[in-house]
């Protein structure tokens, strides 16, 4: 079971596999990420293909919503990691 | 060297795939050369035996000056190098579909202006890859004297490092900037865009038509089919699109195609060209080829595919060159409405806003439904606004039956 940290951490990682150029130290985890990195609905993708080859959660669809900050995505993560 | 978009007079070879000797099938990536909007994949366009290759990496080559010679039919390769041994001198010809049996004008020197780091050889693309991971070109040249570092050089010696995670320095001191484009490769593309645009409002009398699209129905029946697949099997609403424009213009066909010299010429299938956005400015739209032909789940594919090449410049030449219609979709950037610039020589371009959630009148009822702006621009020489609403109708139609695009 991965920690907050390492959760986190893929998440980051996830952004920089679509975005090379973002500064995940400079990312503010409470707003909204698509205000702060350039993210289109394909990267978006390719950002929960990422994660569920790394964490092995499949964010359904329906998920989406839960997903606009970096913080509330580990939430997420984190809760469908543990409900297991 | 082929011309890879319409303003493109100049190419510069990136590095070679293929070396004398070997056998090359038509269609397959024979070298990479560096343009105005970035590096692209050449593909060969006759299959043969390389016998010469004529331009050495870093070299600038005017359009239709021979890249290389291939020995075809009972030619062997000794006797075609031999035979084109002597045409490096300057014999201007524009040729360029038959590099075979053409002389070669003379190699212009390179004209690439001299890098921080010029005193390394290297491709602009292996800089630009060096860059992005922090490699120092000059090691890696060292490794192997008196020859061009390439970007498989370069990606060596990156996992070499990340092999070795002691010597790995620290990413996180990297100036953030470092994976955008390159501020001259930034300002060519610039200008390659001026190029493009200018010669579109000077030459092509646009008209502009916009509609409201009711996309209710689409999203549900994505939605569904969504629901029942993995991350990676999923279809977007903006594959739906494309694959409805290129079934919209089978109506409409006036609308794919080039113009000119004067004439229309009709597509030879529809090929949308999709505009990309790249990271740190610019734009390239490439072709996604028989996309009115293909399964959605395929399109899909072959889309994202497309969309992560133009970004890491991994494009091939008839994708820079095939497209018959563009689409452009500013949705994920919240605009509602889009009217675009056409691409010449092509006739038409379609755009897409936002999907919103609006009230909208279903029936009799108003209800809360998701829409979307479809706009079309399109050349008032080839076709009229009575055509130009035609296809919206037909794309409106289109998009109310999703499930015949599938």
């Amino acid at each position: 079971m991965p920690t907050r940290e390492e959760v986190r951490q893929a998440v980051f990682d996830a952004i920089r596999s679509v975005a090379p150029e973002t500064d995940t130290a400079t990312l503010r985890g409470d707003r909204p990420l698509r205000e702060q990195v350039e993210i289109d609905s394909f990267d978006f993708m390719r950002m929960l293909v990422f994660l569920h080859e790394r964490l092995g959660v499949d964010v359904p669809e329906g998920a989406y919503g839960q997903l606009a900050t970096v913080e509330a995505t580990v939430d997420y993560l984190l809760g469908r990691l543990t409900a297991g | 060297m082929p011309t890879l978009g319409a303003d493109m007079t100049r190419g510069t070879l990136v590095e070679w795939h293929v070396k004398p000797g070997d056998a090359v099938a038509k269609g397959q990536v024979v070298c990479t050369v560096e343009t105005d909007k970035g590096a692209v994949e050449v593909e060969c366009w006759e299959p043969g035996t390389v016998a010469r290759l004529v331009a050495e990496p870093m070299q600038s080559l005017e359009v239709g000056a021979p890249l290389a010679f291939l020995a075809q039919g009972g030619e062997t390769v000794a006797d075609v190098a031999k035979a084109t041994e002597r045409m490096a001198a300057p014999a201007p010809s524009a040729a360029a579909a038959q590099p075979a049996v053409t002389p070669a004008p003379a190699p212009a020197p390179p004209s690439a202006p001299p890098p921080p780091e010029a005193h390394v050889r290297a491709s602009p693309a292996a800089r630009r890859r060096a860059e992005e991971l922090g490699i120092a070109l000059a090691t890696v040249a060292q490794r192997k004297p008196g020859h061009a570092v390439s970007i498989a050089d370069v990606e060596r010696a990156a996992a070499e490092r990340t092999a070795a995670p002691s010597s790995a320095p620290s990413s996180a001191g990297a100036p953030a900037a470092a994976a955008s484009i390159p501020a001259d490769r930034q300002v060519a593309m610039r200008h390659a865009i001026a190029s493009a645009m200018a010669r579109s409002k000077r030459e092509i009398p646009h008209y502009y038509l916009g509609t409201e699209i009711l996309l209710e129905r689409a999203s549900a029946w994505l939605e569904t089919r969504n629901a029942g697949v993995g991350v990676a099997d999923r279809v977007l609403l903006a594959a739906v699109q494309v694959k409805a424009v290129a079934r919209a213009v089978h109506e409409t066909p006036e609308l794919n195609g080039f113009y000119r010299d004067g004439t229309f010429i009709p597509g030879s299938g529809v090929h949308v060209g999709i505009a990309v956005a790249l990271r740190g400015g610019g734009l390239i739209a490439p072709a996604l080829h028989e996309a009115d032909t293909l399964p959605l789940a395929e399109l899909m594919r072959r889309m994202a595919d497309l969309i992560e090449r133009a970004r890491r410049e991994r494009l091939r030449g008839a994708e820079l060159t095939d497209a018959t219609i563009t689409i452009t979709n500013l949705g994920d950037l919240g605009v509602e409405t889009v009217f675009g610039v056409i691409s010449p020589p092509q006739v038409a371009l379609v755009g897409f806003g936002r999907v919103v959630r609006k009230p909208a009148v279903v029936g009799d009822a108003v209800v809360a439904a998701r829409v979307v702006h479809a706009t079309l621009s399109a050349d008032h020489r080839v076709s009229d606004g009575m055509r130009g609403a035609r296809f919206l109708a037909a794309l409106d139609r289109l998009l109310q039956s999703p499930e015949a695009l599938a």
